[in-house]
């Protein structure tokens, strides 16, 4: 169909060799100790492999609007739902709780 | 021409209802007209069962010590109860019938873009269904319909699986229903439809869908854990192991918020069409009207966190949850007040699907306002998880959803069935409807103000005066739903012709025939006008 | 309406509700990415319940990670790549119209890398972390720090390497069927959309896993 771009072959085997590089580099870097570093890292090489895939593999650098629409508003609804949640979990320690008010964490560490 | 003559040449019309007879060619049809009325009678009867639970519930309710049974049968009443009208009746109510019937006509399209997945949509909804009769069947659940754990992944002894299982199941119908509206909205378009020239009720549908894909598979997802819980026992939400229960309310909400604007939205579409219909007048602010559905759709899924005020959430995530669900008046407040202003001054008739777009104003209204009072942390502190509760969604789903169901019903039933059904009687109907709900339900608010708290199978003396009204309300309820069951049946054989366009309506679903083609239009329809081009009164001329 | 007639293996290849056949094929397609956004919500659960516990029980989940070995996740990794790249190419031989034959190897090639994918999780891994006492809740003795949390980490990594296999299988099983058709000549440069759409599921799979490999092994470094 006239529609579809047909992407070189060499495209895809860039891309392909790519993602095999940075397979390689998340890997490695998880044995260098960097601390909170780490995720970070391997997250990013992480969305960087996927927006490889998504715009070579997938073709949504050819393929403009709704489609990259779409994919986005997946992904941003996921930061909604990991955030919001998140949100609650952490910061439910920062209320301390009355003494006698049952075992308490945060009351126990942080002398006054 | 005679009516026997006009009822001869319909008769001899071939159209999707008797282009092929057999339950083989409906149980395999892909027509989206077809699936939904197969729909509409899975959802009818799902709706009835639902129903029974419901007038059990308040005819235990008439005495402070209850009246019939036992407490752990009350528990399962309300959760079946529950169950049932959510997933099974509300949320497929208005986009499986009506939004199957309609989005393709109303486009101009000959079907939605994947006929063959919608006819699985509804399989796979009567799989759900199915799990749920058997778990009904025996012995019911006990969780309410919210399956907060580590009750039910732990403690409940009821058929949590089975009910899950249901829920999970009907989940994918939610899912490829949307995903199937998405497309065909996209892509099934006539010519010169273009995005501005949509009926409302597509725009609030095409907000709807999106919903439903982004929503549903975290409830999926959500059930399976829980049910892995339940099964291995591993503490996922188990607090003794390290788990967080409130972790599970999270993603149960994140479902179940947005939820309640699965079944609100597409009734704010179909009010959208009466008011336009029945005002004779281009409904007001029209790109407010729209826009309004997708700013609903994005703040439906940032507020979640006020089902859970006081179930231990951090008070740092309640104010911004407390904050943004104020947020959801402002887009619902644009709806009231442009179809308000709509009919200002419009030539406005009152036939029956207009009394119930009139009463979805009110009841909507007040069910919205009152969402404003749960919004609030402290106020909420005293009203969380009491009647208040239960007459505010129920202002929302039945004084709202149901209300908007039963007046599109009303309004495309003539172009559904081609007969018309008894004005009177139904005009009687939904004035019963709205006595009915109202005595129903407005005691209840102030059980809950007085602190009356949900769930319970018994109270105290004192609020057995208002219990006793409540339950009165609830049967003139059950009439009222009972006489449109009657007269629309009856309609279908003994029902006048109703022709393609009883109410003088515009848009393109009142173009064709009725019933319609099996391929919805003679030829591709071709627009050129807005929505709504109704002609403009003219002015009265000064001198 | 002469578009209505075009046959493929003897069947029409426009289904009778589309005008045209590049609109048959957009829908499809744009019917896939919706598709994929339920995907990412529904793994969007799993991966969210795993971010707050990763964050809660640090500790016992950097302890869990330490007992599987990255050696199989990267080598994992890399076989999806392939498979992907491989994928990729069989749509492009569809499109340019190249030999029967060489499509159907490039399916093959892509399923065949999908066993092996398959193979080493279930053969390498989790029969290894069956022998080790590492499935909660069937087989689980571990008795070490953060017992709890690291039974915890297991659960994740079961249930979310698990979700992703079923999805796998499923992929191999779409492959199949596709091959099946292209073996009786059914696509061809004008009419692909079926293997079009496929390949869009294969390459979101890909995706999930590359963010299952650093989330699950990698973490808080070796």
């Amino acid at each position: 169909m006239a529609s579809a771009k047909i992407v070189p072959v060499r495209t895809y085997i860039l891309t392909f060799i790519a993602l095999l590089v940075l397979l390689g580099v998340t890997t490695g870097v998880a044995y260098i100790h960097l601390g909170i570093g780490n995720t970070v890292i391997a997250l990013v090489i992480a969305f960087v492999k996927m927006l490889l895939v998504l715009l070579f593999f997938m073709h949504l650098f050819y393929d403009k609007g709704i489609k990259r629409l779409a994919f986005a508003v997946g992904l941003l609804w996921l930061a909604i739902l990991i955030v919001l949640s998140s949100a609650d979990v952490f910061t439910r320690h920062w209320t301390p709780v009355p003494r006698g008010w049952g075992p308490d964490i945060s009351l126990q560490q942080g002398p006054k | 021409m005679s009516v026997a003559v006009a009822e001869l040449a319909t008769r001899s019309r071939v159209h999707y209802l008797n282009e092929s007879y057999g339950v083989k060619s409906w149980l395999l049809t892909t027509d989206h007209k077809r699936i939904a009325i197969l729909y509409m009678v899975s959802i009818t009867f799902m709706f009835l069962v639902g129903a029974c639970a419901a007038a059990l519930m308040r005819i235990q309710l008439l005495e402070p010590a209850g009246a019939i049974v036992q407490p752990e049968t009350y528990n399962k009443l309300f959760s079946i109860h529950g169950i049932i009208m959510v997933w099974f009746f509300l949320i497929p109510s208005i986009p499986a019938v009506l939004g199957n019937f309609l989005i393709p006509m109303m486009i101009g399209a000959r079907d939605v873009a994947f006929p063959k997945l919608n006819l699985l949509s509804w399989y796979i909804y009567i799989i759900g269904a199915c799990f749920i009769l058997y778990t009904l069947i025996y012995g019911g659940v006990d969780t309410g319909w919210t399956f907060y754990t580590p009750y039910s992944s732990t403690y409940s002894n009821s058929h949590v699986f089975g009910a899950a299982a249901g829920v999970f199941i009907v989940g994918f119908s939610s899912i490829l229903t949307g995903l199937n509206f998405i497309v065909t909205v996209h892509k099934m378009r006539a010519p010169g439809m273009t995005w501005f020239r949509l009926p409302l009720f597509i725009w609030s549908l095409y907000a709807t869908s999106i919903v439903l894909v982004l929503a549903t598979p975290v409830l999926a997802i959500t059930l399976s854990l829980m049910a892995m819980e339940r099964f291995l026992h591993i503490g996922i939400f188990n607090p003794a192991i390290g788990g967080d229960p409130l972790l599970f309310q999270h993603l149960f909400w994140f479902y179940s918020h947005p939820a309640v604007y699965i079944m609100v939205l597409p009734a704010m579409g179909v009010i959208s069409e009466l008011v336009a219909a029945y005002s004779r007048r281009r409904v007001y602010g029209y790109a407010f009207v729209a826009f309004s559905s997708f700013a609903i759709a994005l703040i439906a899924f940032l507020v979640w966190g006020h089902h859970m005020f006081v179930s231990g959430q951090s008070v740092y995530a309640g104010m911004v949850f407390s904050a943004l669900s104020f947020l959801v008046a402002i887009p619902s407040g644009i709806k009231v007040f442009n179809w308000t202003a709509t009919l200002y001054k419009g030539s406005n008739s009152y036939d029956a699907p207009m009394l119930y777009a009139l009463g979805f104003l009110g009841l909507f209204t007040m069910g919205g306002l009152t969402g404003l009072f749960l919004a609030s942390l402290s106020i909420d502190v005293h009203l969380h998880d009491t009647y208040f509760v239960i007459a505010h969604f129920h202002y929302i789903m039945v004084g709202g959803s149901v209300m908007a169901y039963m007046g599109g019903l009303h309004y495309w039933w003539p172009k559904m069935t081609g007969r018309l059904y008894p004005d009177k009687w139904a005009r009687f109907a939904a004035f019963t409807i709205f006595i009915g709900f109202n005595l129903t339900f407005f005691p209840q608010y102030i059980l809950g103000y007085l602190g009356m708290l949900r769930r319970y199978a018994v109270y105290p003396a004192q609020f057995q005066a208002l219990n006793v009204l409540s339950s009165a309300g609830a049967s003139i309820l059950g009439v009222g739903y009972f006489i449109p069951l009657v007269y629309l049946i009856w309609s279908m054989r003994y029902g006048r012709e109703a022709g393609p366009n009883p109410w003088r309506a515009k848009g393109l679903e009142w173009e064709t025939a009725s019933p319609p083609p099996r391929e919805n239009f003679e030829e591709t329809p071709i627009v050129t006008e807005e929505a709504y081009a109704y002609p403009t009164r003219p002015r009265a001329v000064r001198v | 309406m002469s578009e209505s007639a075009i046959t493929q293996a003897g069947r029409p290849i426009l289904e009778e509700h589309f005008e045209t056949l590049p609109a048959q094929e957009e829908a499809r397609k744009l019917g896939m990415w919706v598709f994929l956004i339920t995907e990412i919500l529904f793994f969007g659960g799993l991966f969210a319940t795993y971010t707050v516990y990763r964050e809660l029980y640090l500790p016992g989940f950097t302890q869990g990670s330490h007992f599987i070995e990255v050696k199989w996740g990267a080598i994992n990794t890399a076989v999806l790549i392939v498979s992907s790249l491989t994928m990729a190419l069989a749509i492009r031989s569809v499109q340019v119209g190249k030999r029967k034959g060489t499509t159907l190897g490039l399916l093959g090639i892509t399923m065949l890398l999908g066993v092996v994918f398959l193979c080493i999780k279930f053969i390498l891994e989790w029969r290894v972390d069956y022998l080790h006492h590492h499935v909660p809740g069937i087989n689980f003795d571990y008795a070490g720090p953060h017992a709890a949390h690291v039974k915890l980490f297991f659960l994740f990594y079961f249930y979310m390497t698990g979700l992703h296999a079923i999805h796998v299988i499923v992929g191999i099983g779409i492959l199949l069927a596709l091959s099946y058709l292209t073996w009786r000549g059914r696509f061809s440069p004008k009419y692909y959309s079926p293997i079009e759409v496929a390949g869009l599921y294969w390459h979101f799979v890909d995706i999930i896993w590359i963010f299952l490999f650093p989330l699950l092994y990698l973490i808080g470094g070796r």
